[in-house]
């Protein structure tokens, strides 16, 4: 099983964990249910979409309200330190979280006690922390977009909106923020970049660039970063290799993007329903199939 | 007590030691007090900036005030007043980090992209309908995204007033971006 610990942004929504399912465009989680907008609502339902699609693990989910004020997510990391332990995953994901690091190293502590130890997948607000806390290394994914890689790369920031001019100005030279990510220890075992042209990496280099195909307007719509996220969950939980699951997250993103033909005015629930089609584009190209 | 704020000095982090003779930050109790102090004080005529802390007071999505340490009582004295009493005035003795200042603009023909840090907005130019909040990691941009999007402009809550987080702060740069260049 995978798991997936995040936010909805909804006040009243109370910590819920549990087996997650979809009945049309709603999540269906520990008899709640979840409209699927943006946030870790869409990496849910990307992540349920693709394992279904291709006969993957079932996911779990731990979600809280938060809109932002951090009450909700500490409240989720306190229930994540007492019980993480008597969890088994696989795969497991954490979203977005108010960024704190001393709840985050709380929660990082919890995970060591896990057997098996999780593959760990950090995005959005936790991966902020898991940088700034200087257990990146401690993660086997992150998956930054580019102006989030420059803050990766920045050393010095503890956010994206502290990101130096002078780093943030490398927009079109993304390798170079990735070498500087590693050197400072700021990346996880491999990086998943988002944009124009996908990155895909690890401490010894770029591994594969996905550049293909393009959609400009992808940038613009809200949730597009979550998706993605939520098919490398799921394919490396299917059991692909490291660096493939992240390639084909990649590509299974892209394709996402040709068959909805967007707009910047597209909404991201639009664009998951595309899934089922771009994997069956993707995986005819590639040779490796299913893995056993 | 924060005696250890002095402590160290980051030489990495972008200066404004010129500018900060004098100058003392406010530490407040999350951000959404230092977003609702800064637009009372703003708004009351002081000269104040928000910034990042210094390291030994950070802890993930920080904001401080800046501001001009000899008027330090009549400011703590206006924030009490409005019940978002600093919980600590501190003297800069160390650089405070600078929040991100550039923006990019995506012209897509039909509808237009800002991007401030790590958050993007993107509006429809026929009506100033926002169509789309994108990026961001904090918890209140989904809920955002949620509040803002299908409203124009004009009649939308601004980000300020809703957000929370460091995320929020910079969609309300995005904002403000869009706002000049649509000439609102």
């Amino acid at each position: 099983m995978l798991a997936v610990v995040g936010t909805v942004p909804d006040p009243e929504f109370p910590l819920i964990h549990g087996r997650v399912d979809m009945e049309g465009d709603q999540l269906l989680i520990s008899g709640h249910r979840v409209p699927v907008h943006r946030g870790t609502p869409a990496l849910l339902a990307s992540a349920v979409r693709i394992s279904r699609t291709i006969g993957g693990p079932e996911l779990y989910a731990f979600l809280v309200g938060d809109i932002g004020k951090g009450d909700g997510s500490r409240r989720l990391y306190q229930f994540l330190t007492q019980n993480l332990s008597r969890f088994s995953f696989e795969v497991m994901t954490f979203h977005y979280l108010q960024p704190d690091v001393d709840w985050h190293n709380r929660v990082l502590f919890a995970i060591e006690t896990m057997k098996p130890r999780p593959v760990l997948i950090a995005d959005a607000g936790f991966m902020y922390a898991a940088k700034m806390s200087g257990q990146a290394a401690m993660y086997d994914y992150f998956t930054p977009d580019v102006g989030e890689l420059a803050f990766l790369a920045d050393e010095s920031a503890p956010h994206p909106f502290y990101t130096r001019g002078f780093i943030l100005h490398q927009d079109n030279k993304a390798p170079d923020l990735i070498r500087r990510a590693y050197q400072n220890r700021n990346a996880a075992g491999y990086l998943l970049v988002k944009g124009k042209t996908d990155y895909i990496a690890c401490e010894t280099g770029i591994i594969e660039t996905v550049d293909y195909p393009s959609c400009n307007a992808m940038e613009a719509i809200g949730g597009t970063g979550d998706t993605i996220t939520g098919l490398l969950t799921v394919l490396r939980g299917a059991g692909f290799g490291p660096a493939e699951s992240a390639i084909l997250a990649a590509k299974v993103n892209r394709w996402i993007g040709r068959y909805a033909d967007p707009t910047p005015a597209t909404q991201v629930s639009e664009l998951i329903d595309k899934i089922p089609q771009a994997w069956s584009t993707v995986s005819e190209m590639e040779p490796s199939g299913l893995p056993d | 007590m924060f005696g250890f704020l002095k402590k160290k000095k980051s030489e990495s982090m972008t200066t404004n030691s010129a500018a900060s003779v004098g100058r003392g930050f406010l530490v407040f109790e999350n951000t959404s007090e230092v977003i609702q102090a800064e637009n009372l004080l703003a708004g009351s005529g002081w000269t104040v900036r928000v910034m990042g802390p210094p390291p030994e007071i950070q802890t993930g999505c920080d904001l401080v005030i800046e501001f001009p340490l000899i008027e330090e009582l009549n400011i703590v004295r206006e924030l009490e007043n409005a019940h978002i009493p600093p919980i600590q005035v501190v003297p800069v003795t160390a650089p405070l980090l600078t929040p991100v200042n550039l923006f990019h603009t995506t012209d897509f023909g039909l509808y237009l992209m800002v991007r401030a840090a790590n958050m993007k907005i993107t509006i429809d130019k026929k009506d100033l309908r926002i169509v789309n909040i994108s990026g961001g990691g904090c918890p209140d941009v989904p809920y955002l995204a949620r509040e803002m999007v299908g409203k124009t402009l004009m009649d939308v809550p601004q980000p300020r007033t809703l957000g929370h987080t460091l995320c929020g702060y910079a969609l309300e740069l995005a904002y403000q971006e869009l706002c000049k260049q649509c000439s609102l």
